[in-house]
């Protein structure tokens, strides 16, 4: 049913766990839908210098929490703002129909974290 | 993945190698089809005929009141719809319980678009369908009642005899699916007074694609599929031979094996429970113990989600299943513990394990060796997830 980059992604998650002195926090989803997601960042110069997650839910959920840090580590914020779902879904090689709102969440945590960042250094 | 650990008995069986020696002469040599005058036809009208007096002797019924389909949920949407169409003038209102199989929810459902009425009766959080709440479900419109006899998810088993009094006193069909139920428990259709009972052979170590009805003579329902004269013209279609040969010998092996198989499998259901409360810890069952088929076990593994840990024991060699959206292709969790008032993340958070003939201590061990790092690491995951503390 899923991709072999999503069972990779699942088996071998990147950048999970927590930064204590995170710079922005973002935290998506209920538990009454299965999936909660909770992205951890650091920010540096601009750019996402470390990021990290929390993830309770399905292998998509999982896999694409991994994939979204991935794909946002090292990038200017701005930057990180612009990965939308369709990337996080297509860099993992496609999603199921029914699982494609894993992805979404992904993204939403990202920018949910990036924003908690900007509401605390304004102008940033 | 090479299946190390199967326990998903539920789900299906394997073919019992008894089984399949009887059917491989329908396979190979004996073509012949049942509804043929001529001596190969007739050969296999026999094996039929033969396979039907021992499942009507198993439910203590008589043969021309078993009717062979193509599975369980034909049966179950035949039950229905069969009996509706019917039995229309008698009255438009239908009972089920609101966690039958699924095959039973959507004949309901079609039947509702259809213009009956359908009334869910809900079990409680113990998963039991009390007769009390049937009984203030019926009116004078109600035609049939459907209340599964062994709940396929949590393995409870339902008052049916007490629900088909309530059914019979008062002239409506009263119709079990007994699927999970067949080879564990008695299915006697005199004790449990039922109108029509669904059955399904790859449940008890026969092959898929072969279930039966029993219809107690004299119950009035429409035939399923129209054509020829098969099964007294209530179901039409060139009969499953070897199919039917091997449910017929499934049964006969699961009479001479069930006490046997029973005691083992209570004695490993136990230890498998008393397993998870020391090694993985914090999880709870659902559905009430005491009431349940030792064979189905459904636990609630609070902190992670089903479907990444039905996964990430595939990985491992381990079949199980779980009540979870998103192994189910939906996004809601599995309707059998909603309907038992289980919160959604703890439905989300269900695993269902089923043990069988072929079960050994060995494979119970290998689960609760792999099991507890899997759940420890996703409750390590997981962002509600704190040691002692509900989720």
């Amino acid at each position: 049913m899923y991709s072999e980059k999503v069972m990779e992604h699942f088996h071998n998650p990147r950048n999970v766990g927590v930064i204590e002195d995170a710079d922005g926090v973002g935290e998506v989803g209920n538990p009454t839908c299965g999936d909660v997601m909770k992205i951890y960042i650091k920010v540096d110069d601009g750019r996402i210098a470390d990021i990290k997650f929390q993830t309770l839910g399905c292998g998509a959920a999982i896999a694409t929490s991994s994939m979204v840090t991935e794909m946002a580590m090292g990038k200017p914020i701005d930057e990180a703002m612009q990965i939308t779902k369709a990337a996080v879904a297509e860099a993992l090689g496609g999603l199921p129909e029914v699982k494609m709102h894993c992805s979404v969440l992904a993204a939403d945590g990202l920018r949910a974290a990036i924003e908690d960042y900007r509401s605390k250094n304004p102008g940033k | 993945m090479e299946t190390k650990v199967y326990l998903d008995y539920a789900a299906t069986t394997p073919v019992d190698p008894e089984v399949l020696e009887a059917m491989l002469p329908y396979l190979r040599d004996e073509y012949g089809n049942p509804s043929s005058l001529y001596a190969a036809g007739q050969r296999a009208k026999k094996a039929i005929e033969d396979a039907r007096e021992i499942i009507a002797g198993y439910v203590s019924a008589s043969p021309e009141e078993i009717v062979f389909t193509g599975c369980g949920s034909e049966a179950n949407n035949w039950a229905l719809v069969g009996t509706a169409q019917a039995r229309k003038r008698q009255g438009g209102h239908i009972v089920v319980s609101a966690f039958e199989h699924p095959s039973v929810m959507e004949a309901a459902k079609f039947l509702a678009g259809a213009g009956y009425d359908v009334t869910y009766v809900r079990p409680g959080s113990s998963g039991i369908v009390e007769p009390d709440q049937i009984s203030a479900a019926l009116t004078d419109e109600t035609i049939i009642v459907s209340v599964m006899l062994v709940n396929n998810e949590v393995g409870t088993v339902q008052p049916v005899a007490d629900i088909a009094r309530l059914c019979t006193e008062r002239g409506i069909v009263f119709h079990t699916d007994a699927v999970q139920a067949v080879a564990k428990l008695p299915v006697d259709v005199a004790q449990i007074g039922c109108g029509l009972m669904s059955l399904a052979a790859h449940k008890l170590y026969a092959p898929k694609g072969v279930g039966a009805m029993y219809i107690k003579k004299g119950t009035k329902i429409t035939p399923f599929i129209r054509g020829g004269g098969q099964e007294g013209k209530r179901r039409a279609g060139t009969h499953n031979v070897a199919g039917i040969v091997g449910f017929g010998k499934a049964i006969e092996l699961a009479v001479g094996r069930r006490d046997d198989d029973q005691a083992r499998i209570a004695r490993l259901s136990e230890a498998l429970l008393a397993g998870l409360h020391e090694k993985v810890g914090d999880i709870g069952v659902n559905g009430d113990r005491t009431r349940s088929l030792p064979n189905i076990l459904n636990v609630l593994v609070r902190g992670v989600e089903g479907e990444s840990l039905l996964l990430h024991l595939d990985a491992k060699g381990v079949a199980v299943s779980t009540g979870s959206a998103c192994s189910s292709g939906s996004l809601a969790p599995s309707h059998v513990l909603l309907a038992m008032d289980i919160p959604q993340e703890d439905a989300h958070s269900s695993l269902r394990l089923t043990i069988g003939r072929l079960t050994t201590r060995e494979e119970i061990d290998y689960l609760l060796d792999v099991l507890p790092p899997i759940v420890f690491n996703l409750r390590a995951m997981s962002p509600l997830y704190q040691e002692g503390q509900r989720v």
